[in-house]
């Protein structure tokens, strides 16, 4: 028994692992050195909304295509958990589903953080029930907020509007975490309990299997969720104040008439990173010049091109 | 007294029928189990590799994420864990064996080291969730290392350290006294009979156990989200410093996104998954195969 082998067998293991990671990282260092003084170098990190990140994803996609020495990280926190980061000055950019709440603002106000809102596209909150649901044509607002609204007993269709069937219904909604259900909870809910029997889920796909397979059931998330699972719910129109029952696609999503229930998507991003840091006021740049493409690639809906381009000149403002 | 006995036997044959019985109906309920386990391994292996084997090509292991599916790779995220893992294995093997070894060798058995103990074994069950929120407050933030490799990697090792102390505890003291006496015996100091006595024969058992903790520290989403591990990283670290993302961060992502295209993705990341976890537990295989021949 010799001793040695003890201790090489510790250390195999480890340095088995670091080879493997180092040999990997020789060739992307060498890439896109000095090819030119438009060549920007840094660090942006960006946390954030699991709704935006798509978003993201496909900015700093092409963004370092571009410039490959500016490493971009995306992470998803959740909108809440991005802004605890960017409060705490670890982001340049965080994304949100819904607009900063007064006590984040106060907390970056504090923290001595001052930040610019963007807007990066839009998406449509759609409620959805099972396709073998031949009875909802369309809903109103206020029947949303008696559908969701929790009122202490189990609900009929039936409760809901004279004619429908005396089933139970079943609901489906995005976790509280969320920012997508912070919306809801803000246009339908009005901050009311949401109705104790729904099933909550942070995995939208969890929601879109649990409208498919109940015939009961009615459930909302984000229009990306519906436009890949047009065969197997059926969407529901809502009537919006003009008094119109809309569905949502791109053209109503983008008017506005597809309302309340339509959001903007956000980024937040620091005013000091901006100003001191090129790389980060190149991508913010970026951001604004390509989502409008990049959105609809990942399945939101974009701005009218005038939002994006009043939105450059603010950013020109703050460099 | 003769009728009494052939009553007596007939009374028992009567029973092995009963008991025959009772060994049969038991036997079907472990195989029923067994069955049960293997059955739902079996579908959801089925169900993964029909799934993600399309999508495993050499471009999956040589391509960044992306927002196209077909360009989307995994190449950030395996070698993000290669790097996490070569902070977490160092980390914990050395702390976990030598907390082990001091418990077991060195310490006196008092009220101190039974409370010790006691903390060790709770803290084996404490959530995951709860080690992120602690690797955010003292790795990242206190100490500064960001959300780096070294900060993900020590907060995993913390992780997975109970169950690395208790394993190698349990193997320390499955070492037979005579062994230890015996070097004893001839001289030996008590650190010369730990390095050549006790380590080599504990070695099976600490390297077996330990795996199986590393293996979870290869899997858990949880404290990378909170500790805030991005997932999409377009570049290699080229330090322990530098931002990174793992595995689980990667397919989490993919699983949770509208398009099936990302579904199928996510399962060929698992596939990927599976491979490290069995590539592990076969050096723990060979580890404890090697020692024990000698």
């Amino acid at each position: 028994m010799k001793p040695v082998k003890v201790l090489t067998l510790s250390a195999l293991l480890g340095s088995a692992l670091l080879l493997g990671a180092c040999s990997d990282d020789a060739d992307t260092g060498a890439t896109g050195e000095g090819a030119g003084d438009a060549q920007l170098q840094g660090e942006i990190s960006i946390d954030g909304s699991s709704t935006v990140y798509p978003i993201a994803e496909a900015v700093a996609e092409e963004f370092m295509l571009e410039q490959p020495d500016v490493k971009v990280t995306v992470g998803l926190s959740g909108t809440g958990g991005g802004f605890e980061k960017f409060i705490a000055g670890e982001t340049q950019l965080t994304n949100a589903s819904r607009p900063i709440k007064d006590e984040e603002s106060k907390a970056l106000a504090d923290a001595g953080v001052e930040f610019t809102e963007l807007e990066l596209a839009y998406d449509g909150l759609s409620v959805v029930v099972n396709k073998d649901n031949d009875w909802v044509d369309q809903l109103t607002v206020d029947e949303l907020k008696k559908l969701w609204l929790d009122n202490g007993s189990t609900k009929k269709w039936s409760d809901i509007r004279e004619g429908w069937p005396e089933e139970e219904i079943k609901f489906y909604s995005p976790g509280t975490d969320s920012g997508t259900f912070d919306y809801f909870d803000e246009v339908i809910l009005d901050g009311g309990q949401i109705d104790k029997s729904a099933t909550l889920s942070e995995d939208d796909n969890v929601l879109v299997q649990g409208v498919t397979g109940d015939a009961n059931a009615i459930g909302y998330f984000g229009y990306a969720y519906y436009l890949e699972n047009k065969d197997n719910v059926k969407v529901v129109p809502i009537v919006n104040e003009a008094g119109d029952a809309v569905e949502p696609n791109a053209e109503t999503i983008e008017s506005g008439e597809y309302a309340p229930l339509s959001r903007p998507l956000f980024t937040y991003v620091s005013n000091a990173a901006i100003k001191d840091d090129e790389a980060v006021a190149a991508y913010t740049q970026f951001t604004l010049e390509n989502a409008s493409v990049l959105a609809e690639d990942v399945g939101y809906v974009s701005l009218p091109e005038e939002k994006y381009t009043e939105q450059l000149e603010t950013l020109e403002g703050l460099k | 007294m003769e009728n009494t006995t052939r009553v007596k036997s007939e009374e028992m044959i009567g029973r092995i029928d009963g008991r025959l019985m009772k060994n049969k109906v038991i036997k079907g309920i472990f195989l029923t189990a067994t069955a049960f386990t293997s059955i739902i391994l079996i579908v959801l292996l089925y169900r993964i590799i029909s799934q993600g084997a399309p999508y495993l090509s050499w471009d999956f292991f040589q391509n960044f994420a992306s927002r196209r599916p077909e360009q989307a790779g995994i190449k950030a995220a395996v070698i993000g864990t290669l790097w996490m893992m070569s902070v977490v294995i160092p980390t914990a093997a050395i702390l976990g064996v030598g907390t082990a070894i001091y418990l077991e060798e060195y310490a006196k058995k008092n009220a101190l080291t039974r409370w010790i103990q006691m903390n060790i074994s709770n803290l084996a069950g404490v959530p995951s969730v709860v080690f992120g929120l602690l690797g955010l407050t003292i790795f990242v933030r206190v100490f500064g290392f960001g959300n780096s490799v070294l900060a993900a990697g020590f907060t995993m090792a913390l992780l997975v350290l109970p169950v690395v102390i208790v394993a190698s505890q349990e193997a320390i003291r499955a070492v037979p006294n005579e062994l230890k006496e015996a070097s004893f015996g001839l001289g030996a100091t008590k650190w010369q009979t730990i390095y050549r006595v006790v380590l080599p024969y504990a070695i099976p058992g600490i390297a077996t156990g330990s795996i199986l903790a590393f293996s979870r520290a290869i899997g858990e989403t949880a404290p990378l989200i909170v500790v805030g591990i991005p997932t999409f990283v377009a570049f290699l670290p080229s330090g322990y410093l530098d931002s990174f993302t793992a595995l689980p961060m990667q397919i989490y992502n993919w699983t949770s996104r509208p398009q099936v295209d990302f579904h199928n993705l996510a399962a060929a990341g698992i596939i990927i998954l599976l491979g490290v976890l069995i590539l592990m537990n076969s050096v723990a295989v060979w580890i404890r195969n090697r020692y024990q021949a000698r």
